[in-house]
């Protein structure tokens, strides 16, 4: 759609690292997203994810090392950089003095769109269901509705590259179904989507890719395929006979309270391990159920109990 | 398509947006933000003029009242001129609304510009209204209009600048209303608004022609009577000295990305 070379990143990443005054937000990142790419971008808070957002965004200056959107670094080339990229805040902001048509119709001005631009913006607010609020001020709508605006306004300049900042913290069921099939359909257009989100089961269903975050660092990135293989593929959980597992499970387990214990495998062979443990140690087995790791469990192990 | 390489903004539209928005921002509320404004000074000229009317003659020949309604309307002009810009920046920075200007590719000349034209605009309209209500109860000659002109537009160029600064320099709203009461306020009011400041003692005259609002006010009012304390040549130099100045230091800041990139 874009007719851009796609050999070309929508993000690169390079070295970058941020420090307000004596904290370190960000110790050297490197990310690269390719274009077309469904990308989430995961970790505990404070993990550095809006920094590195707000970084790409050109709102917040990296101390050291470069990014460029679509080829153009954020800092020696910001204009088309910036022209490439559609951001939606972590925040609800918004402009109390504005209708919804209004704030778009600006945005997409400020980047230098014009009348030819007024079908698009009516396409967004259709797609996110704006229409009956298109001519109500951005003050009066309710905070599921000022998210789809939100949302609205980094898609009105038409950018290649969008990158949206938890967009469903704080957002009903309903609400958050409807956003993912628009944000689905967009990507199914050709935009390139990076999201940071709290909700692992969407990330595993939605995105090909992940990264994880910890204090400032990407601590796994890979295919989401990848991550669910090589961490902690399965879970086995065992419900015991009022016993204690034997001290050689110990390193196995996740978590275990009332005699209800889950243990994380590397491979199914170590099923056979366990039940051999079990029997030396004479305990009996009420229930065991196999089942399988989904990302929540590749972040814990990686992140840790956050 | 391609959206990017070939498709550059085209140089107006961003700034001229922005522009427009910020005239929108003042228009939308202008019961607030003009005509109360022409109210209040419309009621220092009723109230002065009645109590001073017969007691003061500053220029020979020019009756109090009409010697006041210049500096009325410099005086609104300036104030209007600096909230324009201050009021809108410390709004969207408390509301976290700036961003939707931070994510765009407007340069930092382009979003001076915009603010800046605006702020001039709500100004003059200010002032320009004041001017056609208080022609109804006052006879106010034009001598120079030029001067008229220069003088309103470096003076709500200069707040409009003033503005921009505060507005990005306060973070919260009390301290702009700290700037407002303690720097814009007694700099208008010991200006010479309300009186020559020939009429003052020898010292606070010389405090006064440290003040540039002094200046704008003095060129201002020669426009309209062809006399004023200083010759409208200094003034002239002296205010387009000090707006260059802030200028430079507003271009400064936002070059720099102060307090709005971090
Ligand atoms: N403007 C700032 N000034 C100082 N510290 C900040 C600022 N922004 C973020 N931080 C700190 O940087 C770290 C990363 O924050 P953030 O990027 O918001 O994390 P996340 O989005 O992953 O929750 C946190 O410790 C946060 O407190
Ligand atoms: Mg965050």
């Amino acid at each position: 759609m874009f007719g851009k070379d796609l050999t070309i990143p929508a993000i690169q990443i390079q070295q970058v690292h941020k420090q307000f005054g004596p904290l370190n937000a960000l110790n050297g990142v490197n990310l690269t997203v390719e274009q077309g790419e469904f990308f989430a971008l995961l970790g505990p808070n404070g993990a550095g994810k809006s920094t590195l957002i707000n970084i790409m965004a050109g709102l917040l200056k990296p101390s050291a090392g470069k990014v460029a959107i679509m080829g153009h670094d954020v800092i020696s080339d910001y204009q088309r950089a910036r022209m490439a990229l559609g951001v939606v805040p972590q925040e609800l902001v918004f402009d109390p003095f504005f209708n919804v048509r209004e704030m778009l119709r600006f945005q997409a001005g400020y980047f230098g769109r014009g009348p030819e631009n007024d079908a698009w913006v009516d396409e967004v607010i259709e797609g996110l269901g704006l229409t009956d609020k298109a001519h109500t001020n951005m003050r009066k709508l309710s905070g599921g509705m000022k998210r789809r605006a939100l949302i609205a306004q980094a898609l009105a300049h038409r950018p290649p590259v969008i990158v949206l900042d938890e967009p469903t913290a704080g957002v009903d069921v309903e609400l958050r179904q409807m956003l993912w099939t628009f944000i689905k359909q967009l990507n199914r257009d050709g935009h390139t989507i990076i999201l940071t989100t709290h909700y692992l089961e969407e990330a595993e269903t939605l995105c090909e890719r992940v990264a994880m975050m910890k204090q400032g660092q990407i601590v796994a990135l890979d295919t989401t395929a990848n991550l669910l293989k090589s961490h902690a593929a399965k879970n086995l959980r065992l419900t015991l006979k009022h016993a204690p597992l034997p001290a050689s499970l110990l390193p196995l387990l996740k978590h275990g309270e009332n005699a209800v214990f889950t243990l994380g495998l590397s491979e199914f062979t170590q099923v056979e391990l366990v039940l051999a443990e079990l029997r030396k140690a004479n305990i009996e087995i009420e229930d065991m159920q196999l089942i399988e790791a989904d990302l929540e469990d590749v972040f814990m192990s990686l992140v840790g109990g956050v | 398509m391609n959206l990017i390489d070939t498709y550059m903004p085209s140089h107006w539209r961003g700034p001229y947006t922005l522009f427009k928005k910020e005239l929108l921002r003042f228009w939308r509320v202008a019961f607030q933000t003009v005509a109360s404004p022409v109210l209040t000074a419309l009621l220092y000229l009723l109230i002065f003029s009645h109590v001073l009317a017969d007691h003061v003659q500053v220029y020979k020949g020019v009756p109090y009242t009409a010697f006041l309604v210049p500096g009325l309307i410099m005086m609104s002009l300036l104030q209007n001129s600096f909230a324009n810009s201050s009021s809108s920046l410390i709004q969207s920075k408390v509301m976290g609304n700036v961003v939707f200007i931070l994510l765009t590719p407007l340069t930092y000349l382009q979003f001076f510009s915009a603010f800046l034209a605006a702020s001039v605009i709500r100004g003059v309209f200010v002032g320009l209204s004041i001017y056609l209500v208080s022609i109804w109860f006052v006879e106010v000659p034009i001598t120079h209009p030029v001067w008229i002109i220069t003088f309103a537009l470096l003076g709500s160029a200069l707040l409009g600048t003033f503005g921009i600064i505060a507005g990005i320099w306060a973070d919260k709203f009390d301290q702009m209303a700290a700037f407002q009461n303690f720097v814009i306020m007694p700099l208008t009011f010991l200006s010479g608004v309300f009186y020559s400041i020939h009429s003052l003692p020898p010292f606070w005259q010389i405090v006064s022609k440290f003040n540039p609002f002094f200046y704008m006010i003095d060129g201002f009012r020669y426009g309209f009577f062809g006399q004023g304390d200083v010759s409208p040549w200094i003034s002239l130099i002296v205010v387009t000295a000090f707006l260059l100045a802030l200028a430079w230091l507003c271009l400064k800041m936002l070059k720099s990305g102060y307090k709005l990139r971090g």
